[in-house]
């Protein structure tokens, strides 16, 4: 038997994880946000925060999520989908997440040898008669990097959520006179939401606060709400604009995961009888 | 082939690769506004035979027609037949009402319309007031129900129902069998049901197909395959049936086990072997001296309705009998029957053969 002293035992290390790595560094962010460069206490970072710089910042900050998030969604769900139909889809799918694997750094070096000016892509251009093309450094180029780091991430919840899902309800739908397509959008994609939601937020939130990728591949061409706190802090040394923006940056993620957040409404069996 | 052909199988083959073969050279015909079951163990090729009318599958070769023409390559959604998943497949997103709109929303049909057909349908199946409701609320019977609703809302020509009653209880089954019956016999429509208790295809049929191994053995009324099983596999699988081997000594005289009885059948060869049927309602326990029979019985069990008595005869052959009256275990007793009682089934006869013959006894037994 479970008394009431060893169940408080049990969740010491919860407890501590909490208030180390989450409590705390909130706080502290929180109580930081309140001072201006010289230590006095301020409103004026927030006051800031509103002014045109950093309205934009944010703007294109959601803006870079959005398109990695977009072409990350596009290319994960057919993937899955196809993963689903195959004869060895766990072996399949975990060649798809092996990469993830490796870390993150390494395979954005990887890139820039990759894109660069004398890399195998440019060799490749050179074939067809294009000149040396610039293409680290680019909107493009950090674009792509940061969807295949993060396809991974999309794909496995979007796949378990196909996976489950009951194969007599697309006969069903087809039965009751539905095209393919109609049955994709009013079957197979209502009962796989949850894996898209997941999947979105899995990638979303984590890309408004990209910035080693924003450094390495698109050279600080592209600032991110995450290449901002980095200049905050390391370069500008302002800590007070600098947990400011990384306040706002808590708030979106907030926002974000309630929107995508899972409502019940007897889909999470996804139909499959258990 | 009448006017009243809606189904018709000609030579319908379907397999999965070079070896495995689940239909052989189907060749079937269904009449509109009929109860029809295919009935036979797993693995027989009941469901495929479904699957290939609702346009899931298509043969691998032979040709489909439906109302005449061929639709081997029509797909599901184009074909006006309605099919009740065993699961039910009842949509989890969606709740009873819009399950049972799904069909009609397709169809982009009009909002009062819509809602006009979704509660005449519930009506039918005694759900009115559980448009609300989530699937995940109903029960396994309301499930079903919704299922049938969700079919019948269409207006198709064919409803097809794929072992629907499988994952009901005794009571809650045999209630639906009342109901589906009925439901079947207000719409007027096919129904083609398929099923591996051969009690839930007696009791619903108009015509039942026996299947086996890819195969039709015997198609008939349930009373013609009940009483007249074409061979041991249709007579074991159709309800209990005692089974032995036997001779046909002449018209209308058969030996079994030594012994002569008089039977109904004729036109067969002299002394040509062949298994006999007798089923164990049609035997009458009665004193040794007075019956035809002389047995000793090994086990008795109260079944409810009747004794089921596990006899043997002098020769070893197992008979089953079924009767109100008792008998004490290890008691000899006689075993009473009719001629018309046994049913001589000859072996490897086809449906062909065996369906002539039976109507030459016909144009025989009742000229008298």
């Amino acid at each position: 038997m479970q008394t009431k002293t060893t169940k408080t035992f049990y969740l010491i290390p919860y407890y501590v994880w909490i208030v180390l790595f989450v409590v705390a560094p909130i706080a502290l962010i929180a109580y930081y946000s309140f001072f201006d460069l010289s230590g006095n206490f301020t409103l004026d970072n927030y006051l800031n925060f509103f002014t045109s710089v950093y309205l934009k910042l944010t703007l294109s900050s959601f803006w870079y999520a959005f398109l990695i998030t977009f072409f990350t969604l596009v290319i994960a769900y057919p993937t899955a989908y196809l993963l689903t139909k195959t004869r060895h889809k766990q072996l399949w799918l975990l060649l798809i997440i092996i990469p993830s694997w490796i870390n993150l750094l390494l395979k954005t070096y990887a890139f820039i040898g990759i894109f660069g000016l004398y890399g195998p892509v440019n060799a490749f251009l050179n074939v067809f008669g294009f000149g040396e093309t610039q293409i680290l450094f680019t909107d493009f180029s950090f674009v792509f990097v940061a969807v295949y780091i993060f396809i991974p991430f999309m794909i496995l919840p979007i796949f378990n959520s196909l996976d489950k899902l009951n194969p007599s309800l697309i006969d069903a739908s087809r039965d009751l006179g539905a095209s393919s397509w109609t049955t994709f959008s009013k079957v197979i994609l209502p009962l796989t939401i949850n894996g898209v939601k997941a999947g979105i937020q899995a990638v979303f939130i984590p890309s408004l606060s990209l910035f080693m990728i924003t450094r390495l591949i698109a050279g600080n061409k592209v600032i991110t709400l995450g290449t901002a706190i980095e200049q905050q802090f390391l370069v500008t040394q302002n800590w007070g604009m600098g947990s400011t923006i990384a306040v706002f940056l808590i708030i979106f993620m907030v926002i974000i995961m309630i929107i995508t957040g899972q409502r019940d409404k007897g889909a999470n069996s996804n139909g499959k009888n258990k | 082939m009448s006017d009243n052909t809606i189904i018709r199988f000609e030579n319908v083959t379907k397999s999965y690769d070079a070896e495995t073969t689940v239909l052989n050279n189907i060749n079937l015909e269904l009449e509109r506004g009929k109860f029809y079951t295919l009935l036979g163990p797993s693995g027989c090729g009941k469901t495929t035979i479904l699957r290939l009318i609702a346009g899931f599958m298509q043969p691998t070769s032979g040709s489909i027609y439906f109302n005449g023409k061929l639709i081997n390559n029509v797909p599901a959604n184009e074909r006006q037949v309605n099919t009740v998943f065993q699961d039910y497949a009842l949509f989890p997103h969606l709740n009873v009402f819009e399950n049972v709109a799904f069909g009609l929303r397709i169809k982009k049909l009009g909002k009062k319309e819509i809602e006009q057909k979704v509660i005449e349908a519930l009506k039918f199946v005694n759900l009115v007031g559980y448009e609300k409701r989530e699937i995940a609320e109903m029960s396994g019977g309301q499930r079903q129900r919704v299922a049938i609703a969700r079919a019948i809302v269409n207006d198709p020509e064919i409803i097809l129902l794929d072992e629907p009653l499988s994952a009901l209880d005794l009571k809650l089954r045999s209630e639906m069998q009342y109901e589906l019956r009925e439901l079947q016999q207000r719409l007027g429509k096919t129904f083609i049901f398929v099923t591996h208790d051969q009690e839930e295809a007696l009791a619903m049929s108009d015509e039942i197909f026996v299947l086996n191994e890819g195969e039709i053995e015997q198609s008939g009324t349930p009373m013609d395959i009940y009483d007249e099983p074409i061979n041991r596999y249709v007579a074991d699988f159709i309800g209990e049936s005692n089974i032995v081997s036997g001779t046909m000594v002449a018209d209308f005289r058969v030996k079994i086990g030594g012994k002569e009885f008089e039977c109904v059948d004729q036109g067969l060869n002299p002394n040509e072997k062949v298994d006999i049927v007798i089923r164990p309602e049609d035997l009458e326990i009665t004193a040794v001296e007075k019956g035809k029979m002389k047995v000793k019985v090994d086990t008795q069990l109260f079944r409810g309705v009747h004794y089921e008595l596990s006899t043997y005869d002098d020769e070893g052959n197992e008979w089953l009998v079924h009767s109100t009256k008792k008998a004490d275990v290890g008691e000899f007793i006689g075993l009473d029957f009719d001629p018309e009682a046994i049913h001589v089934m000859r072996l490897n006869e086809t449906e062909e053969e065996f369906d002539k013959r039976l109507e030459s006894y016909g144009e025989d037994a009742y000229a008298n």
